[in-house]
């Protein structure tokens, strides 16, 4: 387990990518959701006037 | 426009459009969790360790998935600004301006992790001497730019406009990146998998790569479409449909 965690060496530039990715997948998933909340909270709220 | 088929037409209607995401999405979630799923655990445990670069290789699977997102995602983006440019289709207005932060965090990612395949490698993270590194820095900063244009302006139309001039302009970087490492001597390497002869990667490796690679184009399609239809409810509030979808 402890040379799975290790990677030859490359622990810090292996699991540093990977938690790269992992911010960014995160990021695409929360900032759309965010959004439909506050969107459904204000549109309800403003019974939505004509754009 | 009668050349268009008439179902593109009925789907590109808002309320037709945001029911059909709605439907596509749960599929694309669940492919892209599987894909992902069987590229990690194939990319950091069952493929073996590269013979010139130790475990160090495995950065593969985040960083060319990545890389190869910021190139798709662009032409996406571009595809839909000549759509929007010429027939003005308020959907490919929203597709345009959803792409863009998406496409930005995905080429964010491809040079924060070839940084980090660099450093070992070549012994340094970044070099301005390299066009591969350089020209995809430039598509990251058309991606902002084209961010940052939308909500500058705050009339939608016009803001998605200037989006999509500066996107088709863009353009011109996306053969840039691709080719840069066939047209100059650079420190990047040259294309692994896409080249006419055979790949030249184990099938081993391969594998999870391609998995990987669908997993986030996958993804990028579900939060594409997540976005759209906010977009969506956006433009078109006080429409009875968007009423009815958010009751």
């Amino acid at each position: 387990m402890s040379d799975f965690l290790n990677m030859g060496g490359y622990a810090v530039y292996v699991w540093g990518s990977y938690a790269a990715a992992a911010a960014v997948f995160a990021w695409n998933l929360a900032v759309p959701l965010l959004r439909r909340r506050a969107l459904r909270r204000e549109l309800h709220a403003g019974q939505g006037e004509a754009s | 426009m009668t050349w268009i088929p008439n179902w593109m037409h009925r789907l590109a209607s808002p309320p037709a459009f945001y029911a059909f995401a709605g439907r596509l999405q749960p599929w694309l979630w669940g492919a892209s969790a599987a894909l992902l799923g069987y590229g990690l655990v194939g990319g950091l445990a069952l493929a073996p360790a590269d013979y010139q670069q130790g475990e160090g290789f495995r950065i593969i699977y985040v960083h060319v998935p990545a890389a190869w997102m910021s190139l798709f995602i662009y032409t996406v983006m571009a595809g839909a600004a000549v759509i929007a440019l010429v027939w003005r289709i308020k959907l490919a207005e929203c597709v345009l301006t959803s792409c863009a932060p998406v496409g930005a965090s995905f080429t964010a990612l491809a040079l924060v992790s070839g940084m980090l395949w660099g450093k070992p490698m070549w012994g340094t993270f970044w070099t301005w001497s390299d066009p591969r590194l350089v020209s995809e820095l430039i598509l990251l900063f058309l991606y902002v730019g084209i961010s940052g244009l939308q909500q500058a302006i705050t009339d939608p139309r016009a803001a998605a406009r200037a989006c999509a001039l500066l996107a088709v302009v863009g353009f011109v970087n996306v053969p840039i990146v691709h080719y840069s490492v066939e047209w100059w001597n650079t420190l990047h390497q040259g294309p692994t998998i896409t080249k006419f002869d055979k790949p030249s990667i184990h099938v081993s490796m391969l594998w999870p790569l391609l998995s990987a690679a669908l997993g986030f184009t996958t993804f990028f399609a579900g939060v594409l479409l997540q976005r759209v239809q906010n977009e969506l409810l956006w433009r078109e509030r006080g429409n009875p449909w968007v009423k009815e979808a958010i009751a």
